[in-house]
């Protein structure tokens, strides 16, 4: 099988004849290079939009109250719609709902502090299950459950970066008092969140401590419904009865869109992945003309080479040479030639692609550029057998060619 | 050795077909040093392509060293080729890109000979040939008829039965011509069949028989005994040859 001579054979002959294997090796390599390339970038883009989904359910809806817009039975448009304690029962009730959470800020707190450390954040008052929506993960401790909720305790949980300002030299926070609004709440939990920073400059509270310590009955801003793995169609069909149910409680036209306004993530989401799947054909699209365009001019160069060395096989010939072992040898050195070539590109391709993504660091449409090495390997075996086929054809023919006309061949 | 019986080739040329070979019948024996001559367009080239099995024919038998040589297989015609022929061209057909060792080289190459042993082989040949200096140099670094030397050596190196030689002085000025011709004497002395493609007369002279093509017939065949008269009229008388062979040296 491994015949070192035959090897030798073929080193000797691409050692003299440089220029024809540089150009066929470089139309190899230019075409895995620019797969590579192309590939490695629609992966960057498509990886810095998903880190912008990242840390947020991509399966929920969010409902928000506005301010009509419509006359609707007898009555002016201008109202705002305020939700309640029981719009959340109501909503969590619908159909292919399978979590639900509320979520209502909590306004005119100026100030958090633990001991002498203070601070500015966000502070919400949500239902537990609020924690699948932000898809949060616990460095410390637990999040708020529903004992917290119906025992309306004074607990916390804080966001990683209001950990690290309030509780220095890594402190533990867990069973510490800090004070909301001049309320002592006590930490129960840490949390981190993979999407941006501002999700983690947040305290969350029971949204029942929330209406009684900072007063505010029982209204919520927002209800998120979590769909389970619902689809587009199915999120769609829960948005009307959204609506509608809505329309029927607060007597609203269920054709006003400022009455409510309704965040759909999963429709957000399938957009963007129709998008990414647009342009993955897109890249596809285009690599694989890359592909042809060097396969093609692998097959010129073969075709030239068997041309040119049409007499040497005449001679071959007439010394003793199988068509067989003509053709063999043909074919080796064109898928030697075109196997190392495509390796060169191929590394050069995944370097500059390491080099891109260094220079790709933090919040940017474009992160991580990578290439999926099957793929790589695969085109550029592709590459290697369309190579070897190229030359397998010319020098099939000129292997069956009779000596004597090879040797015509002037 | 050789023995052809009733052989016919055409060749189409478009539409038209050209019988090129209209039944040959010829029996060359063991150890001849044999010249074909005709004018262009008897066959003589085609004569010779088929004896070195690098051209098929439509009719008749050919009988080399006994084996039937008739639709051979493409793998089994080379096997032939390698073992049994040695080929001397015109235009010498090395191959550019080996220098001169490898070239001779080559056929023990298809025998799978291994590297070393073919190259000290291909050295002795090289040696025999005078061209021992010039080993590692490339094809276009060498003369004419240094080039044909080589082209000896190569069809040499794998002790072929028969050699074949077609216009093998045709690209050389007739002193290294002469040159040539001494040296495949010697390879005839050495009890190798020789079949030589010439249209010089003094060339055909140097052989011990003549085989005169025209339009596809073999038309004479003229043996060594008959050769006096026909050296006579066309070969430079002895001294002559003697002069040159003394400047070859």
């Amino acid at each position: 099988m491994f015949d070192l001579d035959k090897w030798q054979e073929i080193f000797e002959t691409i050692k003299k004849n440089k220029l024809r294997t540089i150009l066929t090796g470089f139309s190899v390599a230019w075409g895995i290079f620019m797969l590579i390339i192309l590939l490695g970038s629609g992966y960057g883009l498509e990886n810095g939009v998903r880190k912008e989904f990242e840390g947020d359910a991509v399966n929920y809806l969010s409902i928000n109250g506005g301010v009509t817009s419509k006359a609707y039975k007898g009555m002016k448009p201008g109202r705002y719609i305020q939700f309640k304690n029981e719009d959340h029962n109501i909503l969590a009730g619908l159909n292919n709902v399978d979590k639900s959470s509320s979520r209502t800020r909590l306004w005119r707190i100026s100030t958090i502090n633990y001991k002498n450390q203070y601070g500015t954040f966000d502070v919400f008052a949500i239902s537990p299950d609020y924690k699948y929506v932000e898809d949060l993960d616990m460095i410390h401790g637990r999040f708020l459950n529903e004992n917290d909720q119906e025992e309306t305790r004074k607990v916390a949980a804080l966001g990683r970066l209001v950990y690290e300002e309030l509780f220095k030299d890594d402190e533990n926070a867990i069973d510490k008092y800090i004070n909301i609004g001049g309320v002592p709440f006590k930490v129960i939990g840490v949390f981190n969140d993979p999407g941006s920073d501002r999700d983690l400059q947040r305290i969350y509270i029971p949204t029942s401590t929330g209406q009684r310590v900072f007063g505010m009955g029982e209204r919520v801003n927002s209800v998120q419904l979590m769909l389970g793995d619902a689809t587009v169609e199915q999120s769609y069909q829960t948005s009307e009865e959204i609506r509608s149910a809505m329309s029927d409680k607060f007597k609203f036209d269920p054709t006003d869109q400022r009455a409510i306004y309704i965040y759909n993530s999963i429709e957000d989401y399938q957009r963007f992945m129709d998008l990414f799947a647009s342009i993955r054909i897109f890249i596809w699209f285009i690599g694989i003309g890359t592909i042809i365009a060097g396969i093609v001019g692998v097959s010129n160069i073969m075709m030239i080479v068997v041309k040119e060395r049409t007499k040497e096989i005449g001679v071959r010939k007439a010394l003793g040479a199988t068509p067989w072992s003509i053709v063999s040898l043909i074919l080796q050195e064109s898928i030697m030639i075109t196997a190392f070539a495509g390796y060169v590109g191929l590394v050069l391709g995944v370097g500059l692609l390491e080099l891109i993504s260094g220079s790709f660091q933090g919040d940017s449409y474009f992160a991580n550029p990578e290439i999926n090495i099957n793929v790589a390997l695969g085109a550029t075996l592709i590459l290697v057998i369309a190579g070897a086929l190229a030359g397998f054809v010319p020098a099939q023919k000129a292997a069956s060619v009779k000596p004597v006309v090879a040797l015509r061949d002037e | 050795m050789i023995s052809l019986k009733n052989i016919n080739k055409s060749y189409s040329i478009g539409s038209n077909k050209l019988h090129v070979l209209k039944g040959i019948n010829l029996g060359i024996e063991k150890g001849e040093l044999v010249s074909i001559m005709g004018s262009s367009g008897s066959g003589k080239s085609t004569m010779l392509n088929i004896l070195g099995m690098l051209d098929n024919y439509d009719m008749g038998e050919y009988y080399l060293d006994g084996k039937l040589i008739q639709n051979l297989s493409e793998k089994k015609a080379a096997l032939y080729r390698n073992e049994m022929l040695g080929f001397v061209f015109q235009s010498f057909n090395l191959i550019s890109f080996k220098n001169a060792m490898e070239n001779v080289a080559l056929p023990l190459y298809y025998q799978k000979v291994s590297r070393k042993k073919r190259n000290i082989l291909a050295m002795e040949y090289l040696d025999k040939m005078g061209l021992k200096e010039w080993a590692m140099h490339m094809p276009n670094e060498l003369s004419g008829g240094q080039k044909q030397r080589l082209a000896i050596a190569r069809a040499l190196i794998a002790q072929p039965k028969v050699i074949l030689a077609d216009e093998p002085t045709g690209a050389l000025d007739t002193a290294t011509s002469y040159e040539v011709m001494k040296i495949l004497k010697e390879i005839n002395d050495d009890g190798i069949t020789i079949i030589l493609v010439t249209h010089e007369s003094d060339i055909a002279a140097m052989t011990n028989r003549i085989i005169r093509l025209k339009d596809g017939v073999i038309e004479k065949n003229i043996y060594n005994g008959d050769l006096q008269e026909f050296r006579s009229q066309n070969l430079l008388n002895e001294n002559e040859i003697k002069k040159i062979h003394e400047t070859l040296v």
